[in-house]
């Protein structure tokens, strides 16, 4: 690993290291978006043939958890984008301490998916064997923690939806399609955040020993830019999977 | 020695930024509980468009990133918007399928 | 060290400090980030993948020399054509030029001393290796038979076949690719030498700008691959798997092409002693067919029931991608106009493709009729095209750009009248082997078949006596090239002599290429003003034009 600010190797200026680095970030980015894009894809055309059972599944999401880890996460992009001006700024002390509230941001939303997901799993909406999107329709309403109001299939439009989209048993099938969209989704993007945690671990690590200044700050910099593409791909997720015709609930 | 092509942000207008995503956010929830039909779904992309545009020109300093940056940035959406679009044009045009509620015992294949 | 009489009389001997002798021992070639020993050792995991795929061909060809196919069964037949194209496609030809021929030359080429992230280079070919071993692991436990393009529901629910691994290790290759096209772009961007500005570039460094851009997109994309919603079952859509595996793979036969294009626009004014024709034209179709090569995806899908709006759309623009590569070939032919040519062995190569690529582009353009695709898809004349292609294009540029820059790789020479007999016993074997598969698909054999109709035997027995004359034509260049490294006469630092950065450093190159960081000022392929480059002969008749070259020292 080549010291703080030297040259190294081929590159002839700092500027031209530093501009090399980012530029190549960038490009990385780019092909995160096609990546995350097929799946948008896959999405826009199922939520296209299917909108009933996609409004079935989105309602069963939790609203106040996902708002949460909404503002969760772009307080942290906050946080991330204060610890590059921290370094730009050569306020060597601030660095690590807005990247710790940066990781600690990212904690506390990888714990809201991790409760949201055993949720799931309680309510039998985890895709594979057991899924059964009618399973708290069918049980007490304690079951599931909801009230009579939350029970979606008994509001008319949604009945005359999902007869439109092949009936009771065509539902569950689409349904698991809307699930398997929001584990992988979700799933990815938490695995983006947990490789972004590890890097924000070691950024945190080499920042108390004062590495980055206005001279050198190209790590922060790049992570800041995976960092805020995590961020954007959840401004996108949220809308898309928690906010499907809320207007029924 | 500062690059002079490394232009500092300040933590004001971060904040300012701040303050107007987690305003979109609040909109976009509020918004999805009224009943827009098909606008919903209009308007949700579009908040979430202008709050991926603030992150990316501020946050990201894509504003104040040289022109090839840019190219890069633009490049990337330029791609995406070939795959949605182009792919759109298939599953759009297709003649709906045959509804099961006419015939629910009827075995319907899924082609186009 | 051997010495060879050069020319003028003297004693030619290699540089006494070079990559090859800068350091030894395994270490230093497994832990090497010179890029120049990076390309080496793709060289040799490319060349034992093109063996792989090469083996499971064969085996294909002598099955179908009769209509029964007596040599395998039916599944194992489906099991051969696959891992043929699995491994030809995603180990051989997407990687060959680039990272061989791309990772040598692109630092010297620009005047760096490597490119922009060594580490990450070295990295990319372990993930290629990595991504090989699911791959060997796939095909020894059981092997594979969905055909390379894995459509669903067959590769995600109905067959039986090592389906997981082969994915897993396609999927991590792709890795390799997304970093080799990474450090190509940012290197080309950033690291240019002064006064080397865009217009003075070689065109083989445009080529893998347009290359690496695709490369980076659609490696990203392949991770797709795999996530199962194309269930019918759940209301899932195998057509979306061919929607999406098709956005990425065919770019993907770009990336196959375009570097060959990069070769070929190389060897050509070398071997004609004058500027290419056109270099902007050039340089700016290699960018069209990138750009363009994206939005033409669903013509494979034609026959899927896709909607016709889609289908009009899709099959225009496949016609229009076929405008830049068209430019090429002007621009190529009209270089060869009252120039100076010889015939070297990489000459004929590029001569080779011009002519293998115009056939394979120009019947693509058949396939690109929604007309003509209904009858033609999915039969041996789609084979023919693709291979007119792939392997009278990519492969020949290929095989073409190793001859061309051997001496510089190695610093010595490979015997000039067997590689010429080499190359044309290869473009004879390639013609028979696929020209009969054109008019057999027009009569309406069909593809991943193992059995056909005994009224095509004829043809198909054609197709497999021109693959065994093929297989010569491979073999030869590889024995001949190995036998060179060590026995071929010393070349010099430039043997043609061509006009290129990379000409103007030793043979084979210093770790760090140059001493100094070169300034360049000279405008590419200029022949005239270049006395450093010894061309002999009286004044020219015609300005520009000069007296052959000798090759065959």
């Amino acid at each position: 690993m080549h010291r703080t600010g030297e040259l190294y190797g081929q590159y002839k200026t700092l500027e031209q290291q530093k501009e090399t680095a980012t530029l190549g970030m960038w490009i990385f980015l780019v092909t995160e978006i096609l990546f995350f894009g097929g799946l948008f894809l896959t999405y826009t055309i199922n939520r296209h043939q299917f909108p009933t059972a996609f409004g079935v599944g989105g309602n069963m999401l939790s609203l106040p958890l996902g708002f949460a880890n909404t503002v969760v996460l772009i307080a942290s992009s906050f946080t991330m984008a204060m610890s590059v001006w921290s370094a730009q700024t050569s306020k060597k002390t601030l660095v690590p301490l807005f990247l710790i509230a940066t990781l600690v941001l990212g904690t506390v939303f990888l714990g809201v998916k991790v409760v949201e997901y055993k949720q799931k799993f309680d309510h039998h909406i985890v895709p594979g064997r057991n899924f059964d999107v009618t399973y708290c329709a069918k049980n007490p309403a304690s079951v599931c923690g909801l009230t009579e109001k939350d029970h979606q299939d008994e509001i008319k439009e949604v009945r005359e939806g999902v007869e439109a989209e092949g009936g009771e048993i065509a539902l569950n099938a689409h349904a698991q399609l809307y699930f398997s969209l929001y584990f992988g989704m979700t799933g990815l993007h938490a695995l983006h955040m947990i490789v972004g945690a590890g890097l924000l671990l070691w950024l945190i690590l080499e920042s108390r020993k004062g590495r980055f200044d206005a001279n050198y700050n190209t790590p922060v910099e790049n992570i800041g830019l995976y960092w805020h593409f995590v961020d954007i791909v959840w401004i996108f997720l949220f809308p898309l999977l928690y906010l499907i015709n809320r207007h029924l609930a | 020695m500062s690059n002079h092509s490394e232009h500092v942000v300040s933590p004001k207008l971060y904040a300012v930024i701040l303050g107007a995503l987690l305003l979109g956010t609040y909109l976009t929830v509020q918004a999805a509980k009224i009943d827009l039909g098909r606008w919903n779904i209009v308007l949700a992309l579009t908040i979430a468009t202008i709050k991926m545009s603030l992150v990316i020109l501020f946050f990201m300093h894509g504003k104040y990133s040289s022109r090839r940056t840019q190219l890069v940035i633009i490049s990337g959406f330029f791609w995406l918007a070939i795959m949605l679009g182009l792919t759109l044009t298939d599953y759009t045009a297709r003649k709906p399928e045959p509804s099961r509620s006419a015939n629910p015992h009827a075995l319907t294949i899924h082609r186009a | 060290m051997s010495a060879t009489p050069n020319s003028n009389g003297g004693e030619q001997k290699l540089p006494s400090e070079n990559y090859l002798n800068a350091t030894y021992g395994i270490r230093s070639w497994l832990l090497t980030t010179d890029h120049k020993r990076i390309a080496l050792l793709y060289l040799a995991s490319v060349t034992f993948f093109f063996f792989v795929g090469g083996i499971f061909a064969t085996l294909i060809r002598i099955h179908l020399l009769t209509p029964a196919g007596y040599l395998v069964t039916p599944e194992t037949y489906n099991k051969l054509f696959t891992m043929h194209g699995v491994a030809m496609i995603f180990f051989f030809l997407i990687p060959s030029i680039p990272a061989v021929l791309g990772n040598f030359l692109i630092p010297i080429m620009v005047g760096a001393k490597d490119l922009a992230f060594p580490k990450i280079n070295l990295l990319s070919w372990y993930i290629y290796l990595i991504g090989g071993s699911f791959v060997l692991y796939s095909f020894a436990t059981g092997g594979l038979d969905t055909g390379w393009t894995f459509y669903t529901p067959l590769s995600s629910i109905y067959s039986n076949s090592a389906v997981t691994p082969a994915v897993i290790g396609i999927f991590i290759n792709g890795f390799s690719s997304i970093l080799t096209g990474l450090n190509f772009l940012v290197t080309v961007h950033t690291m240019r030498a002064p006064g080397m500005t865009w217009f003075r570039l070689p065109l083989f460094v445009w080529a893998h700008y347009a290359t690496s851009l695709i490369t980076l997109l659609l490696a990203g994309l392949e991770r797709m691959f795999h996530f199962g919603f194309f269930n019918p079952a759940y209301g899932g859509d195998p057509i979306l798997f061919q929607h999406l595996f098709w956005f990425y793979s065919h770019p993907a036969v770009y990336i196959m092409i375009l570097p060959a294009m990069g070769v070929v626009s190389e060897i050509i004014p070398t071997f004609v002693r004058k500027p290419i024709f056109g270099y902007s034209f050039i340089a700016a179709s290699s960018i069209g067919i990138a750009v363009i090569g994206f939005i033409v995806w669903a013509h494979h899908m034609f026959l899927t029931g896709e909607a016709t709006y889609a289908a009009i759309a899709f099959s225009f623009l496949s016609y229009l991608v076929a405008i830049p590569s068209a430019v090429k070939v002007f621009n190529w032919t009209s270089t060869l106009y009252k120039g100076s040519i010889s015939w070297d062995t990489p000459m004929l190569y590029a001569l080779g493709f011009i002519g293998l690529f115009t056939i394979g582009g120009l019947t693509g353009l058949f396939l690109a009729c929604l007309g003509l695709d209904i009858h033609l898809h999915d039969t041996y004349f789609v084979i023919a095209h693709f291979h007119y292609i792939m392997v009278g294009g990519a492969v020949m540029g290929y095989v073409g750009g190793l001859h061309f820059w051997w001496p510089k790789i190695t610093g010595r020479l490979y015997p000039e009248y067997l590689a010429r007999a080499a190359a044309i016993i290869l473009f004879v074997g390639f013609n028979l082997t696929f020209f009969p598969q054109f008019i057999l698909g027009g009569l309406g054999m069909p593809r991943r078949y193992h059995n056909y109709p005994p009224e095509f035997q004829v043809l198909n027995v054609m197709s497999t006596a021109g693959a065994s004359i093929l297989a010569i034509g491979y073999l030869l260049p590889m024995i001949y090239l190995t036998w060179s490294m060590r026995y071929g006469k010393i070349a010099g630092p430039n043997p043609w002599p061509a006009t290129g950065l990379e000409w103007k450093t030793a043979s084979p190159p210093l770790t760090e290429n140059f001493h100094e960081t070169p300034i360049v000022d000279w405008e590419p392929y200029d022949f005239v003003h270049r006395p450093d480059l010894g061309l002999t002969g009286s004044k020219p008749k015609v300005p520009g034009k000069l007296s052959p070259a000798h090759g065959d020292d």
